[in-house]
């Protein structure tokens, strides 16, 4: 029986976390330098590096922890059937009824193993968010040499725009991620200790089984 | 050792400067790093006791980040493609005049004398004759209609002639085996490139914006136009190109920019 967070998961997880922290606050130091939108414009105190040229050598480092860390969760989430297992499948139905539920408070949260639709359309969502901004991110670095992405968003422009939209649906999940996982602390602390024991094999898993058993 | 000498980077030139270089100027070169060494100590203490916070620790942060963006030079010229062309545009989207960008204000530029300016061609080249103004536009002319982005984060269309850079360091008979082409412009800007960027089709000398002579604040009389780099690349007011196999930190980088920076 493994740990619901296996010990690769529970380093991957919190290696993105500190990467996209990174990327977010050396992102709005560059966007500082030439601004999207005239009324928004990013405190100091909450970007990364004294001047642009520091943001910028942030940003093009923690690309690099974001990209790889990325790319070796993603391999494993498809390889150990994580993703399968834990996102899959989603039901519109159930998501309108989940979500109805959650902002009523309503939700219950009894099995920690178990992602309901909210938890599952929010996960791939965010996954899917940041597979996006490493292609417009790509896009915006070697507009001649990936002209191919650039296309994709119509034009350098387009991508910046892109980016920027791809950051503030991570700011808003990190928003709803965060403060769900401090109203339901014991989430918090399967991140961190890997949580309770699951049997690994799908097909043996019948989810009333699976209570809480933290 | 001097501290102040940057370490030396795994992804930075491994021949170096020629050797010959060092031994003529060898008393120059050690006068220099001496009194580097004498104003960085005194600066360094100074400025610890000013602020009482952790230098070394700063700076290891900054030498750190620096470190990764030679990387990412080394990278970038892995992923450049020698063949790969620009995006075009038409004439019709052309913005005109062209965007004003210097590291100082527009009121501040400091028009080149026509009359006196010549083309300086030093380092790895064959025939270092300097170029009059009349000579380089006898030259073949070459029209690029490319985009010009910023590292801020801002673009336009702009359209560019003059004489194509391969076709004139191969006419100077520069060596195309160098490592880098650095140009020094009349401000003291100076930037330098991969010679493979240098070679690129689109790369080319610019002496004319939308078919008129590029007037004093774009760069008058020759400026650099490359579609594979991004803007600060392209130094304006140029007074001499130079071609050499010496990792040279341009204007910019020594702020911080990343070196290869290309499109």
């Amino acid at each position: 029986m493994k740990k619901m967070h296996p010990v690769a998961i529970r380093i991957m997880h919190w290696t993105n976390a500190i990467a996209m922290v990174i990327m977010i606050m050396s992102g709005w130091k560059i966007y500082n330098d030439e601004v999207i939108f005239g009324f928004l414009h990013f405190p100091d105190a909450i970007t990364l590096g004294p001047w642009a040229q520091h943001g910028l050598q942030w940003h093009f480092f923690g690309m690099w922890v974001l990209g790889l860390n990325g790319l070796a969760y993603l391999v494993y989430g498809l390889a150990t059937g994580r993703f399968r297992r834990l996102l899959l499948p989603i039901s519109p139905r159930e998501v309108i009824r989940e979500a109805l539920a959650a902002l009523s408070f309503r939700l219950q949260h009894a099995d920690l193993t178990h992602y309901n639709a909210v938890q599952k359309t929010l996960y791939v969502g965010v996954i899917l968010v940041i597979i996006l901004q490493v292609i417009s991110g790509l896009a915006i670095w070697k507009p001649v040499q990936f002209s191919f992405l650039t296309a994709l968003f119509y034009d350098f422009q387009g991508a910046r725009l892109a980016h920027f939209f791809g950051m503030t649906a991570i700011c808003l999940f990190m928003v709803v991620h965060v403060a769900l996982a401090l109203l339901v602390p014991k989430t918090l602390l399967a991140m961190v200790t890997g949580g309770p024991r699951v049997d690994e094999d799908p097909a043996a898993r019948v989810p009333s089984a699976h209570a809480s058993n933290m | 050792m001097s501290i102040l000498r940057r370490p030396t980077s795994l992804f930075r030139p491994r021949r170096g400067p020629n050797q010959s270089l060092l031994t003529e100027n060898r008393a120059l070169i050690e006068d220099i790093d001496r009194r580097k060494l004498l104003r960085g100590a005194v600066s360094l203490g100074a400025l610890s006791m000013l602020t009482g916070c952790d230098i070394a620790e700063q700076s290891q942060v900054q030498s750190a980040l620096r470190s990764v963006s030679s990387f990412n030079d080394w990278v970038q010229a892995k992923i450049f493609d020698p063949n790969k062309l620009a995006p075009t545009y038409s004439v019709d989207q052309v913005v005109k005049p062209p965007r004003f960008n210097a590291y100082y204000e527009i009121e501040n530029v400091k028009p080149v004398d026509l009359a006196s300016w010549k083309l300086e061609l030093s380092g790895l080249i064959t025939d270092k004759r300097p170029w009059g103004l009349d000579q380089i536009s006898a030259l073949p002319e070459q029209e690029v209609i490319i985009k010009h982005i910023c590292v801020e984060g801002w673009d336009y269309i702009g359209q560019w002639s003059g004489p194509n850079l391969r076709q004139f360091l191969t006419q100077i008979g520069a060596d195309l085996s160098a490592k880098y082409v650095a140009f020094h412009g009349q401000d003291d800007y100076m930037e330098s490139i991969d010679m493979a960027s240098a070679l690129h089709p689109q790369t080319i000398l610019a002496t004319k914006y939308a078919g008129e002579p590029i007037t004093d604040p774009f760069g008058a009389p020759l400026r650099l136009r490359t579609a594979v780099k991004l803007g600060f690349k392209n130094p304006k007011w140029i007074r001499a190109i130079e071609v050499t196999n010496t990792y040279q930190e341009g204007f910019w980088e020594k702020q911080g920019f990343n070196w290869f920076s290309g499109l």
